[in-house]
């Protein structure tokens, strides 16, 4: 098996959990994994992006080539966006349209949502909004990692407990409240997909 | 028995070197090498065996720091950013002359594609000139094995190693596999040669003909290095030397192994034997390595006008930036078109909606208010100057602030203001973190102290080195009496706390100091917002 993915959002939303609860789930699996990321100013607000590879086989580079990703997996709609060229003609693109709006020129709404409309693979919904309806709006990064899972070569369990050893520490309230939030991620993208 | 775990460059190397009977870990943050000391200050066996892990004043200070722990026969890694090692650049020079006794690694993360740096200086070069051995893993298991590799060969060589990282091998992670029983530490032993720690020009004349000697003996192993290989290909009409991190770039390229003979270097010297192999038995050589052309630049030479050398300096890959997947298979399709292996992807356009989100002063950061109150006054005047420095507040240049005119080096905003207001610039104005105010800022405020000059030195204090996610700060609790130790007039060292709702005092405040005729230091206070978020939900 192989996936490679492109992780996108904002500076603090979160989705570097996803990548550490992706490389729990792979570390127990026996599986190869690398995971790049890039810390220091760009945790300020700015765009953030982790490239995450997981494999069978031995993986050479710690970045994805061009044209290579199976999945862009983004908290935030013009992230998704942003990583397009990256993206394999067959890819799916699972994200978040809440917008993040920090900056003055953000584009319209209807500009992104034609824009996410036009690619081919798309799974896209309101996560926000789901995640305080499940759990909290705190949690939407597992709504995130949930609506992903189905286009990820590792079966939804196997990733749950990824999230339970990587939330493990801070109580069973919080590692249940995460995986409904996962749980309803995946229902949501699952007939969303169909 | 090994235990597999999942970790990035920088924590891989620190685990080693724990692993590798670790005494003392020295470093000031910087990215991409925070997470080094980080790791090492939260693992158990630092508590258990009592490992030093505090943050030094700067990379100078850790590195003599290191020096001394070494002298005394134990163990030692010292961590920085490249530029770092500028700063360190005295101790680690001269510390090549003096010599290690216990194993020393002085650990160099560069930053390629400036991801959160000035520029892209490449470490290899210092160890070059200082007669440094170097090593670069190109992953994290080899952070981590290179760790002890690292010490013993500081301790059989008596040099220290350079130890080269790059952001994308620092900042990724991987699974590693380690020992689960570590080495035991040395125990306090001296110099064999006491009179090379002494670096007066007689002992350092002798000690610099037995380095030259030592670096030679060091290319010897070099060749016999593990991490070193000669792996031979069909296709001679291109033989690859590949460095570090870009090894794995170069086998992203050629999944089922490279048609061509393959030089990985990981260990420096350069091995020559191993290198002039590859060029008797190939028609031309691609060198291919992140950062600047150091070893493109050696095969070269001056006399080299074969043109059967390509990688940066001949254009075949880029010459600035990181190296990429992309950029190597490009280099790659340009010199053998005809190679089937290398197969065409096809890339789907950019999408033309995107716009850049640039990072930003967190909302509730303090630097905001002194940068909103210091714009207000500073539009009194007709041609105000505002020297900034290394930290979060160097985003002040951004709008909504573009509040500041220069950033140079830590330290450099106290410094830069003076020799302006030494040139007749009225105001000038400096404004610099806690954290680089007693990194690099204290000497360069003495300058001005001595002479009076006529500036304002904003310190912003936030308690923390934000910037790299918000260590301790040597400063912290002694900023005011720091400046007045140094002799700053009692009168003009202000404090004041960095509030919205003072923006008006402090207006008042910069405006009086601004026009004192006289050096004046401001201390605008405000915890950082992400460390009292921290505080606030460890006091829950």
């Amino acid at each position: 098996m192989k996936t490679d993915i492109v992780l996108a959002g904002v500076g603090g939303q979160g989705i570097l959990s996803i990548a550490t609860i992706l490389g729990a789930a792979a570390l127990k699996e026996d599986l190869h994994l690398k995971q790049a990321e890039v810390h220091g100013m760009s945790q300020r607000g700015g765009d953030v992006s982790s490239n995450l590879r997981l494999s069978s086989d031995p993986i050479a580079s710690d970045l994805i080539p061009l044209g290579g990703a199976d999945l862009i997996v983004s908290l935030e709609p013009m992230e998704a966006l942003r990583y397009l060229p990256y993206l394999s003609k067959t890819g799916w693109i699972v994200t978040n349209t809440a917008p993040f709006i920090n900056i003055p020129d953000y584009p319209e709404q209807n500009v992104l949502e034609n824009e996410l409309a036009n690619q081919p693979n798309v799974v896209a919904f309101d996560m926000d909004e789901l995640a305080k309806e499940v759990a909290s709006q705190r949690a939407s990064n597992m709504v995130l990692l949930g609506a992903a899972a189905p286009f990820i070569d590792l079966e939804p369990e196997k990733i749950e407990e990824g999230i339970r050893i990587v939330f493990g520490k801070k109580g069973e309230a919080i590692v249940e409240s995460n995986i409904k939030a996962f749980r309803a991620g995946l229902d949501k993208a699952k007939s969303l997909s169909k | 028995m090994k235990t597999k775990h999942l970790l990035l460059g920088d924590e891989a190397l620190a685990l080693g070197a724990l692993n590798a009977g670790l005494s003392g870990a020295y470093a000031y943050p910087g990215t991409p090498s925070t997470e080094i000391l980080e790791f090492v200050q939260g693992h158990p066996l630092t508590r258990e065996r009592n490992i030093h892990s505090h943050w030094s004043s700067n990379e100078k200070t850790a590195v003599e720091e290191a020096l001394g722990m070494s002298f005394c026969g134990k163990r030692a890694i010292v961590s920085m950013k490249h530029v770092g090692m500028n700063v360190a650049a005295d101790a680690f020079v001269n510390g090549g002359m003096t010599g290690a006794n216990g194993g020393l690694l002085v650990i160099g993360a560069d930053d390629p594609s400036m991801h959160s740096s000035q520029n892209e200086q490449d470490s290899r070069f210092y160890a070059q000139f200082a007669f440094v051995p170097t090593l670069e893993p190109s992953n994290q298991q080899e952070c981590y094995d290179m760790a002890r590799h690292g010490f013993e060969l500081s301790e059989q060589l008596g040099i220290p190693v350079l130890v080269r990282l790059v952001t994308r091998l620092s900042h990724s992670r991987a699974v590693v596999e380690t020992e689960n029983e570590p080495m035991p530490q040395n125990a306090l032993s001296y110099p064999k040669n006491p009179r090379q720690w002494v670096l007066m020009p007689a002992n350092s004349r002798e000690r610099y003909r037995q380095l030259l000697k030592d670096f030679d003996k060091a290319e010897q192993l070099s060749e016999t290095s593990p991490f070193n290989s000669y792996t031979d290909g069909a296709d001679k009409r291109l033989g690859i030397v590949v460095t570090g991190l870009a090894y794995n770039y170069l086998m992203e390229t050629f999944p089922e192994g490279c048609p061509f003979p393959v030089v990985k270097i990981s260990q420096y010297p350069l091995p020559k034997k191993m290198i002039g192999k590859l060029t008797d038995e190939c028609e031309a050589v691609l060198v291919i390595e992140e950062g600047q052309p150091f070893v493109e630049t050696q095969l070269r030479g001056v006399l080299d006008r074969t043109g059967r050398i390509y990688g940066k300096l001949s254009g075949e890959l880029p010459r600035t930036g990181e190296l990429t997947p992309d950029s190597v298979r490009k280099a790659f399709k340009t010199l053998c078109p005809s190679l089937e292996c290398i197969k065409e992807t096809e890339i789907l356009p950019a999408s033309q909606v995107t716009k850049p989100r640039p990072p930003a002063l967190c909302q509730g950061c303090g630097h905001r208010d002194v940068y909103g109150a210091l714009n207000d006054v500073l539009k009194e005047y007709e041609s105000p100057k505002v020297f900034g420095d290394i930290g979060c507040y160097t985003l002040g240049y951004l709008s909504p602030f573009n509040a500041i005119d220069t950033c140079l080096d830590m330290g450099a905003s106290i410094t830069m203001a003076k020799g302006a207001a030494d040139a007749g610039q009225h105001p000038a104005v400096a404004i610099i973190g806690d954290s680089t105010f007693t990194h690099s800022g204290m000497t360069g405020l003495l300058d001005a102290i001595n002479e009076n000059t006529p500036m304002v030195v904003i310190i912003s204090d936030n308690l923390t080195t934000g910037m790299t996610g918000g260590q301790d700060s040597q400063g912290t609790g002694k900023i005011e009496q720091i400046c007045l130790g140094l002799g700053a007039h009692p009168d003009h060292v202000r404090t004041i706390d960095s509030l919205p709702k003072l923006h008006d005092d402090m207006m008042k405040l910069f405006r009086e100091e601004i026009d004192y005729p006289g050096l004046s230091v401001i201390v605008a206070r405000r915890e950082c917002i992400q460390t009292a978020r921290r505080h606030a939900a460890k006091k829950k």
